[in-house]
């Protein structure tokens, strides 16, 4: 089986600091993988090279057989990634069901329509009222998006990333900042899209969470992938106990949200 | 952001068409109860800018991007009629069949302007707005087709004097309407809502499919369109257009001073804020007759705006009413010795077992959305 979606040695540099090199993550159809590693490894840097957020200095990344490598970020959006930010990037002053529309919309790109009609045809509205519902926000559908809490934005921009309805979907720290109970149900939601068909990459701190979900997990360090596995064996991995988990409690700590 | 006040966006109040029929019922019998020259010429220059800073608003208010340039459009249509109608010979009601060329021409000056302008953001389009100003100025002042520095004079009609102002007021309340309907209808659109996710954050719009450009260009081009007309209709009830006056710094500060009073983004605010902000300033010139003073004046209450009213009346407002009401409901619960009614404040987190059931349902309806 090839991987739905493939990064082949990329590398990437900030100034004198190199982010990435020659790093190769695949991401099977319908698996949930996760990215871990220490804070700097590079992981958010890594989702943003797949997703056209950031070029590439070298290598390539593959949608199934199809190079994406270095499209901008609505073209890799069309195609069918979809991704959440680390520090969630919703619409502060758009309601939340607004916010849902915003994404919606590029669902009919291309088909002719009335620039004056109203935002959001009777379809999209109910397929995103349905998607809050599902995330456990519907209540808060005409409260503007600034007022949710910090885990309750984390679900906002879930839910409006999946009402586009992407084939795989990116997860920039989800349970970071976000209380327990809160991370449960966002968990029970990734589980259940997944078995619809949905594909996962997960970074993630919140080690219970990674390993708990997802049946691979990559590893980096340093900008490096040092293994890949399922978790019992990345659990076991020397390398990986010496790079991270030695450290995972105070990773942990320092993860506070808002930076 | 988390500081922000709760009821903050639900401020803007829903339509009300009944209250907008009272509005416009007022503004249609106005000039008739009114018959003091003084007093027309004052409302119609109001409306002007009433429409002038609802076409600002367009634009600005619900893009994020404050343009100080919006003068270069108002005088482009100042001097679009001005000589359309000296070249063409027309006089009396014939002139205000230029307005939509007026509009037209603005609107097409807006497409290179908006093209070159829209590619920065914040403070750098701000300056470049205003360089636009200058440059245009400039080449009113220089230009022999506009008359130079001596301007180009108005044919002047000659309708009767106790009603003269009357066909200027109806045509600006009726531009006035149109802005505001296009206001309207443009808010609650999806091109509405792109311009209003822009504002918010245009990098994460654009990665979900806004195009960002061309939805930025055509409400600048919808906002300079409305200007030319309101600039041309200046012109023609002015008598004259002079490069420091059809192009003037300060018509650019009343509209956004306007705005920002009444509410950035909303419908009714710029039109508040006109109403509010272009009669003081005529009455405090014709009382005082010194210009200056009501320019200082209009700074201060900017920075006033600025710095006690940052939202402007209607949001503020709304945010007033809700607090009063959500206050009585609860003295109302106190009196009658239960707990507190929870109001439709958004903060709690939603219980676990109501959005689990909902949830597997929704998980089907996501997989047969696929087309």
């Amino acid at each position: 089986m090839t991987a739905m979606l493939r990064a082949e040695g990329v590398s990437k540099a900030f100034g004198g600091v190199q982010a990435l090199s020659d790093c190769t993550v695949e991401v099977e159809q319908g698996s949930i993988t996760g990215l871990i590693g220490p804070n700097g490894s590079g992981k958010t840097t890594l989702f943003n090279t797949m997703t056209g957020y950031e070029r590439i200095d070298a290598g390539e990344v593959y949608l199934g057989d199809r190079k994406i490598t270095n499209l901008r970020p609505q073209r890799v959006f069309a195609l069918g990634i979809g991704r959440t930010f680390q520090l969630t990037r919703i619409f502060p002053r758009l309601t939340v069901m607004e916010n849902m529309l915003v994404a919606a919309q590029h669902t009919d790109a291309g088909r002719p329509r009335n620039p004056l009609a109203r935002a959001g045809g009777r379809a999209d509205r109910r397929r995103a009222a349905d998607l809050l519902e599902f995330t456990g926000i519907a209540g808060h559908a005409d409260a503007p998006a600034e007022t949710l809490s910090y885990g309750q934005r984390k679900l906002l921009e879930l839910s409006y990333v999946l009402v586009a309805n992407p084939d795989i979907v990116l997860l920039d720290e989800p349970a970071g900042g976000v209380n327990p109970s809160l991370i449960q149900q966002l968990s029970a939601r990734i589980r259940e899209l997944n078995a619809a068909g949905k594909t996962f990459l997960i970074v993630e701190h919140n080690m219970e969470f990674v390993m708990s979900l997802c049946g691979q997990v990559t590893v980096l360090d340093y900008g490096t992938v040092v293994a890949t596995g399922p978790p019992q064996i990345i659990r076991s991995n020397p390398r990986v106990l010496d790079a991270y988990l030695g450290l995972a409690e105070e990773e942990e700590d320092s993860d506070a949200p808002g930076r | 952001m988390s500081e922000a006040p709760r009821w903050r966006h639900l401020a803007e109040p829903a339509w009300r068409p009944g209250g907008a029929l009272v509005v416009l019922a007022f503004f249609a019998v106005f000039p008739l109860v009114f018959t003091n020259a003084t007093v027309t010429t004052i409302a119609v220059d109001t409306l002007i800018f009433a429409a002038s800073a609802v076409a600002w608003n367009i634009f600005s208010g619900y893009s994020g991007y404050i343009s100080l340039g919006q003068a270069v459009f108002f005088g482009t249509g100042a001097y679009t009629v001005a000589i359309a109608a000296r070249a063409w010979h027309l006089t009396g009601e014939t002139v205000f069949a230029l307005l939509p060329l007026a509009g037209a021409l603005a609107g097409l000056l807006a497409v290179p302007l908006g093209l070159i302008a829209l590619r920065v953001r914040r403070h750098t389009f701000v300056v470049i707005t205003i360089a636009y100003f200058f440059i245009a100025q400039l080449t009113a002042t220089n230009l022999s087709v506009t008359g130079g520095s001596s301007g180009i004079l108005a044919p002047s009609p000659n309708w009767a004097p106790e009603t003269f102002n009357n066909p200027f007021y109806y045509i600006a309340l009726a531009l006035l309407v149109v802005t505001t309907a296009a206001s309207w209808l443009i808010r609650r659109s999806r091109f509405g809502l792109q311009l209003r996710a822009i504002r918010d954050d245009e990098d994460r719009a654009a990665g979900l499919g806004v195009r960002a450009m061309p939805v930025k260009l055509t409400a600048f081009v919808i906002s300079a369109f409305a200007t030319g007309i309101a600039g041309g209709l200046w012109f023609y009830f002015i008598g004259q257009a002079l490069p420091q006056f059809a192009f003037d710094p300060f018509f650019d500060l009343s509209v956004v001073v306007m705005a920002f009073l009444g509410g950035l983004g909303t419908i009714a605010g710029p039109i508040l804020g006109a109403l509010i902000i272009e009669p003081g300033q005529q009455w405090l010139t014709l009382q005082y007759t010194n210009e200056y003073l009501s320019e200082i004046l209009l700074g201060i209450l900017f920075l006033v705006v600025i710095l006690f009213l940052p939202r402007g009346i209607i949001p503020t407002g709304a945010e007033l009413i809700a607090k009063f009401r959500a206050r009585l409901r609860q003295r109302r619960a106190d009196a009658a010795g239960r707990p507190p009614v929870p109001g439709p404040a958004p903060g709690s987190a939603p219980t676990g077992t109501e959005a689990g059931t909902a949830g597997s349902e929704a998980g089907t309806a996501t997989r047969e959305a696929r087309p």
